[in-house]
């Protein structure tokens, strides 16, 4: 007994106090506290990253929803019409009269500028094929005296923006100092006016030469008729798949091969399907190059393990009472799935899939190599079949032929067809979390 | 006859043979459907699908097979001397194709009749001047066994489609007829259509299988097909990549996994750390309603698409290494592109997936270690580096594996970030490609698919799977190793 109690008190530190902090545990709360600091500045750090990339595609892509119009008054009279379209070379001739008519009409409004018709060919560009397209789409107008919005050059399009300003703009055979002092003018008098680009909503791919004609429109058609492909083949065959392998597989190796398979396609870099969809569906089965037909069907094989694996999850969060139950009023094993199980899990699924159509609608890489980018999307697709066939752009194609073409005035117009890329995606899936949110259920 | 029409006429011979068996197995019970073996559905669907079953599946292997045995005959029939230097049996065959289809076109428009189409007497010239009629492209002088060739196609083309007609059409009925004959009141309808079902699940299910295999087929013909023409001991041994189209290519895969790997390192420099931080804090120290804000938003990262970030690379993040790091600043960097820009971006795009998997095994890591932790003493800091990041080590590898394996198998922000030079230097400021990049280069340029120019993108395919699958099938094994653990 009295041993221990010499040595019960063990030998108190010097200055330990509770009131007091000693060195070392100040040191493990800094410790402490620096640590906490770190995960603090990573989370910062990544959502800074997501603030600078919503800044920067809103701050580049907007511009590319307006433009800057010329409105100009103009008649061509019926000779003019006959003449022009007698020659080889129509729309310059189209584009002569109009200039001249636009010089005339600077004139009488008594421009102080000094300017000739090629300032006027330098501000607003080629418009001879449109004015001839204006015309020959309704005959009628011809004689009559009309205002038409002819959008301005890309570089004068980019002066106005901003993008352009006069102290990085060297004298030049497109623009020089002289032609932004008449569009300086203009803009003053109300002749030149920003509007909002409906054609670049509807439009429809241009040229390299012409980057303020580009719009999406026919590649959201091209985006559209590959996402009806993947809908309509990936549901069924993912809800197929996910309903034979969570209710009826018998473990066994052919089922184990399955399950590895679809957990290694998850991971599969997507260029491979794109290899995967030249080598067997243009090579192999020479389907057309370029048609959404062919996009859908490699994206549909990218997107099953995705499809299959939320629909599983979903079949797996339907109790095994609703099944018992079935099976226990006489249903079959396959009616207890399609009558009670499949109809529970239904929302699950429609999430999955509306959010694996997600990840396909934006899948760029796989398109690379079908050929999708090569190809310059001029025209609406004829019909139904014509849209699934025809060769065809896709939105992420699209937005990557902009990014690689010279011209830095189509930069604007990649930024802003992903605006409308990501609108897309937004919309689905707000709409898959509605759908989760109002639909799920917790047993 | 259209493929489109036959699927209607099987549609629609499937609906009436739906109504017709269930009729007929009302009828022999005769009207009273409890003396019926199944619900009286059941012997209609039984009838529906053996239908469209039988015919769907002669349709499916005819229009696969078809192609291939034309060919073959064609192929066949061509005398050799078609083939002349520098050319192949491939492109004389993609020759033959395009005359075939231009005959079609021609046909189609009116300009020429189906009897001058079939005649041995048409020449190139008549053929020229048809398509030029119809508006289509002419292609040079073209040899007459082609033409044959081409004609003899198009009626083997022909036959071929009006007997999958014929065959459609006869397996559908004779469905029809063998449910109609076994359609009776005691016929186990049920069981059959459940059966028949059962198969299409499978079916289903095997698809994956036959990806994978599509996949590894395609990689591994036309690989071998690339090392017969271009050794392997060049492919693997030379360490320049420098594809010229007019021959004499030197097609070293070095240069490009340099590159593939020294981007995705810089990646991992930069996705590891803050993404492995911010799964920490989100999981130890982030306050509930915090965690319900922050999470989402960090997954934004992650479901945006990979041209955005591409885009991003090259019109942002380039230009602004440019100001610091280019011939203005310190003078490092040359153009925008390079391995710094892809790789930071990169990163960035592999935050959210570090993060997210890291945060589901740190979660999983049992609270009884924790609270052993602080029970001793230990600060929430201390417990989470003695503790429990040793014990979720395996899973957070196993999380930076599948992190790895994205990074090497990205494509869009290479091709746009990156550049195009394939080099092998230390500088990370210089321009380097990858394995992705230079895949989609070699296979969207005009080259033929016989040239090796084309085929190495295959050989690069293949190396590129071959990663990517070890490295997911390895983090798998680790993952599910840990996750036993603590089960």
């Amino acid at each position: 007994m009295t041993d221990a109690s010499t040595n019960s008190a063990p030998a108190a530190r010097k200055g330990a106090s509770l009131h007091r902090t000693d060195p070392r545990t100040r040191r493990r709360n800094g410790a402490e506290r620096r640590f906490r600091l770190y995960g603090a500045a990573a989370i910062s750090m990544g959502l800074l990253f997501l603030c600078v990339l919503a800044v920067s595609i809103i701050r580049s892509g907007a511009p590319a929803f307006t433009h800057a119009v010329v409105e100009v008054e103009f008649t061509l009279s019926e000779a003019q019409f006959e003449e022009a379209e007698s020659q080889l070379l129509k729309t310059a001739v189209y584009e002569r009269y109009f200039n001249a008519a636009l010089t005339a009409q600077l004139r009488d409004a008594g421009f102080d500028v000094a300017f000739d018709e090629n300032t006027i060919r330098r501000i607003i560009g080629k418009t001879g094929g449109t004015i001839r397209s204006y015309y020959r789409a309704d005959p009628d107008r011809v004689g009559e005296s009309v205002t038409l919005d002819l959008p301005v050059s890309s570089r004068v399009n980019g002066y106005i923006k901003g993008r352009v300003t006069r102290e990085n703009l060297l004298d030049s055979r497109f623009l020089t100092q002289a032609d932004l002092d008449l569009v300086d003018a203009m803009r003053d008098r109300g002749l030149i006016e920003t509007k909002f680009n409906w054609g670049f909503l509807t439009g429809k791919d241009s040229g390299v030469d012409n980057p303020g004609g580009a719009g999406i429109g026919a590649s959201v058609v091209g985006s559209f008729f590959m996402m009806l492909v993947v809908l309509v083949l990936s549901l069924p065959i993912g809800v197929a798949a996910s309903i034979y392998l969570e209710e009826f597989a018998p473990r066994n190796w052919f089922t184990d091969m399955i399950e590895v398979n679809i957990s290694n396609l998850a991971a599969v870099p997507s260029i491979v399907f794109g290899i995967l969809g030249l080598a067997v569906f243009i090579q192999f089965m020479h389907l057309p190059q370029s048609a959404p037909l062919v996009g859908g069907l490699v994206l549909t094989l990218m997107t099953l393990p995705t499809i299959i694996i939320s629909t599983r999850a979903s079949l797996k969060a339907v109790p095994p009472s609703i099944r018992d139950a079935a099976l226990g009023v006489g249903a079959s094993k396959m009616q207890s799935v399609f009558h009670h199980v499949l109809p529970l899990a239904m929302p699950g699924i429609l999430t999955g899939t509306i959010i694996g159509l997600a990840q396909a609608l934006g899948e760029t890489a796989p398109l690379l190599l079908i050929g999708m980018v090569g190809f310059v999307a001029r025209q609406y697709p004829d019909g139904v079949v014509d849209g699934f066939l025809d060769p065809n752009s896709a939105m992420p194609a699209q937005i990557y032929t902009w990014a690689s073409r010279a011209d830095p005035a189509f930069y604007e117009k990649a930024w802003g067809g992903i605006i409308v890329l990501l609108v897309f995606l937004l919309a689905m899936n707000i709409v898959a979390i509605i759908l989760r949110r109002r639909f799920e259920r917790r047993w | 006859m259209p493929v489109l029409w036959l699927v209607l006429i099987v549609a629609t011979l499937a609906l009436g043979g739906f109504f017709a068996g269930r009729r007929r197995a009302l009828s022999d019970a005769g009207g009273d459907h409890r003396r019926l073996h199944s619900l009286p559905a059941y012997y209609g669907w039984n009838a529906a699908l053996k239908v469209a079953v039988p015919a769907a599946g002669v349709l499916t292997v005819w229009l696969l097979a078809q192609p291939l045995v034309v060919g073959l005959v064609v192929v066949g029939d061509l005398p050799q001397d078609v083939v002349t230097e520098g050319s192949s049996m491939d492109l004389v065959m993609s020759e033959v194709r395009r005359t075939v289809s231009g005959l079609e076109g021609a046909v189609a428009a009116g300009v020429m009749s189906p009897e001058e189409a079939r005649s041995p007497l048409l020449d190139a010239q008549r053929i020229s001047e048809a398509l030029r009629e119809a508006g289509q492209i002419v292609s040079g002088q073209l040899p007459q066994p082609v033409i044959s060739a081409a004609q003899q196609m198009r009626q083997l083309d022909n036959a071929g489609d009006w007997l999958m007609s014929g065959a459609a059409l006869a397996a559908a009925l004779a469905g029809l007829l063998w449910a109609l004959r076994e359609t009776g009141a005691a016929f186990r309808a049920r069981n059959a259509v459940e059966n028949g079902l059962r198969a299409v699940l499978v079916a289903a299910a095997s698809l994956a299988v036959l990806t994978t295999l599509g996949i590894v087929l395609s990689l591994i013909f036309n690989t071998v097909e690339f090392f017969r023409i271009y050794p392997a001991s060049e492919f693997f041994g030379s360490l320049t990549w420098s594809p010229s189209f007019g021959g004499r290519s030197e097609l070293g895969i070095w240069p490009l996994l340099w590159g593939t790997l020294y981007i995705s390192l810089i990646a991992l420099i930069v996705a590891v750390p803050i993404g492995l931080f911010a799964a920490i804090y989100l999981s130890e120290y982030a306050s509930r309603r915090v965690r319900s804000v922050v999470k989402p938003l960090l997954e934004v990262l992650a479901g945006i698409p990979t041209i955005v970030y591409g885009l991003f690379a090259l019109l942002t993040v380039g230009p602004l290494l440019m100001e610091v790091f280019g011939n203005e600043g310190l003078g490092w960097m040359r153009s925008g592109t390079a391995v710094m820009t892809a790789g930071l971006v990169m990163g960035i795009m592999l935050i959210p997936f570090v993060s997210s998997l890291s945060d589901d095994i740190i979660n999983a890591v049992p609270q009884s270690l924790r609270d052993g932790s602080y029970g001793l003493g230990a600060t929430q800091s201390e417990t989470i580096r003695k503790v429990i990041l040793p014990a979720a080590l395996p899973g957070i590898v196993g999380a930076i594996l599948l992190a790895t394996s994205r990074a090497i198998g990205e494509t869009m922000i290479v091709v746009l970030g990156a550049g195009a030079a394939a080099r092998l230097s230390l500088n990370p400021f210089d321009a380097m490609t990858t394995i992705t990049a230079k895949i989609v280069s070699q296979l969207t340029g005009d080259a033929d698919f016989s040239s090796p120019e084309a085929l190495v993108a295959f050989a690069l395919g293949m190396t590129l799977f071959v990663i990517t699958l070890a490295l997911n099938i390895v983090a798998l094994v680790v993952v599910r190793k840990y996750r036993e653990q603590y089960e």
